[in-house]
């Protein structure tokens, strides 16, 4: 594949991006990946996306493929030759599926809660269901690894990206709250595991610094202020 | 592999849209199941087990592994059964279109609304929504019946399930949201899903689901007032 036949319109402070810069990154395909500006949408990402005008979107040719896990999907079927990122087995790809819904429909927003935060309460109460979110997902990682270093078994796999790509925003939020989310003794298995996460070669340099989420939530929090 | 009665078990309610998807992809499967019918307001001790994150139907249990969540539940049909036809296409371009509209339905509201004005502003939403599909269903089906082609596919089933609900909304709420003159092409579409064989009987009544609306209605307004 040319460089220029994939391109992906994101930005990198975007865990949604990082999800398909990590998938293309584990297949070891070429992309050309023109940031956008943030705050604002390029005419490319609205003719692309028009029902959503949202990012990441991987644009194939000539086709837009939107909605980041089903971008990762579209990856992990179309270029087969490198390692799979959803399991192979029914019931494990079902596992792999659920738990990535449960991340984007019930922790992330609690985690995006906890950051907004203004009162200690509303804190505590973010927290406790942080908390609660990540016990669940201790529990997934023990059944989904089967004692392998990754969700994925001995490689990252689907819920790797879908949980990993949120690990800079997991620990921005623990700086912001003054918090600890991932706790060894709590968690000792996702502590691990987001070690090894980060420390992939298909991770390193695509999550932004958590110093520079920080710096931009509270920039993004002034700014929300201002207006 | 043919799944013997005992080996499969769906967790359900009849009226329940997201139910029906499951039904809908085992019977296009020809796979026979036990179908154990959960009481409206309480959860049973099988369901709390197998789904203890959400707590909801549908959950196929298969063996003894269970499934949750209806899109994935499909998915996993289609998956375990490949002697049957595919449900979901066989282009990955093609399977991330599905899956991206399958999404799009399941985010959107789709329900009514009380009052003159949020009903309006609930219709043209669920018009807007229509509009899209329509568009979506030209560039799926490519002239064919359904958005999985000559054969119901994962987008028919995630969009046709509500089609009884969709129903019971025009009466409900004296609106139309299936227009000949600007969704032909859905109009065409609801009439062959409705009859095909495996979707037969498995969609409730429109009548019924009216019957059920107002009776939440009711049982609703009494909670409040209580």
């Amino acid at each position: 594949m040319a460089a220029t036949d994939v391109k992906l319109l994101g930005v990198g402070p975007s865990p949604y991006v990082n999800r398909v810069q990590i998938a293309l990154n584990l297949k070891s395909v070429n992309y050309e990946f023109p940031e956008q500006t943030m705050g604002s949408k390029s005419e490319l990402v609205l003719k692309s996306n028009p029902v959503h005008k949202k990012i990441p979107v991987l644009i194939h040719g000539d086709k837009p493929i939107c909605e980041s896990l089903i971008i990762v999907q579209y990856i992990d079927e179309f270029w087969t030759s490198g390692p799979s990122i959803l399991p192979s087995d029914p019931y494990d790809r079902a596992l792999h599926r659920f738990w990535a819904a449960y991340i984007d429909d019930k922790l992330s927003p609690v985690m995006r809660e906890l950051r907004m935060a203004e009162t200690e309460e509303a804190k505590q109460v973010a927290l406790d269901r942080s908390s609660e979110g990540l016990a669940l997902l201790e529990e997934a990682f023990t059944e989904c690894s089967k004692g392998k270093s990754f969700f994925g078994g001995d490689n990252i796999g689907y819920v790797d990206i879908a949980f990993g790509s949120s690990l800079g925003w997991v620990r921005a939020s623990e700086k912001l709250a003054g918090v600890t989310l991932l706790d060894q003794a709590k968690t000792p298995g996702l502590v691990s595991w987001a070690h090894n996460f980060s420390s992939h070669q298909a991770v390193k340099g695509v999550i932004p610094e958590t110093d520079k989420l920080v710096e931009l939530f509270k920039m993004f929090q002034a700014k929300a202020k201002a207006n | 592999m043919a799944g013997a009665s005992s080996d499969l078990k769906l967790l359900g309610a009849g009226p329940s849209p997201y139910v029906n998807r499951v039904q809908i992809a085992l019977n296009l499967k020809a796979i026979n199941y036990e179908f154990l019918e959960e009481k409206f307001g309480s959860k049973s001790e099988l369901l709390l087990k197998s789904n203890p994150v959400h707590k909801k139907i549908p959950v196929l249990i298969h063996g003894d592994k269970p499934i949750c969540e209806s899109l994935i539940i499909v998915q996993y049909i289609d998956e375990v059964w490949t002697s049957g036809p595919s449900i979901l296409p066989s282009d990955p371009y093609d399977r991330a279109l599905h899956r991206f509209w399958a999404a799009y339905i399941d985010d959107k509201d789709l329900r009514t609304a009380e009052g003159e004005k949020a009903k309006q502003l609930a219709v043209e939403r669920i018009a807007e929504g229509m509009a899209l599909l329509e568009d979506a269903l030209g560039k799926c089906g490519k002239g064919k019946p359904f958005f999985g082609g000559d054969n119901v596919g994962y987008l028919d089933i995630a969009f046709g399930s509500s089609l009884g609900w969709l129903r019971a909304t025009e009466k409900l709420a004296g609106v139309t949201l299936f227009n000949e003159a600007k969704t032909p092409g859905l109009v065409a579409w609801a009439d062959a899903f409705s009859s095909h064989e495996a979707v037969k009987g498995v969609i409730p009544e429109t009548d019924k689901l009216v019957e059920l609306a107002k009776m939440f209605k009711a049982r609703a307004q009494s909670q409040s007032a209580n």
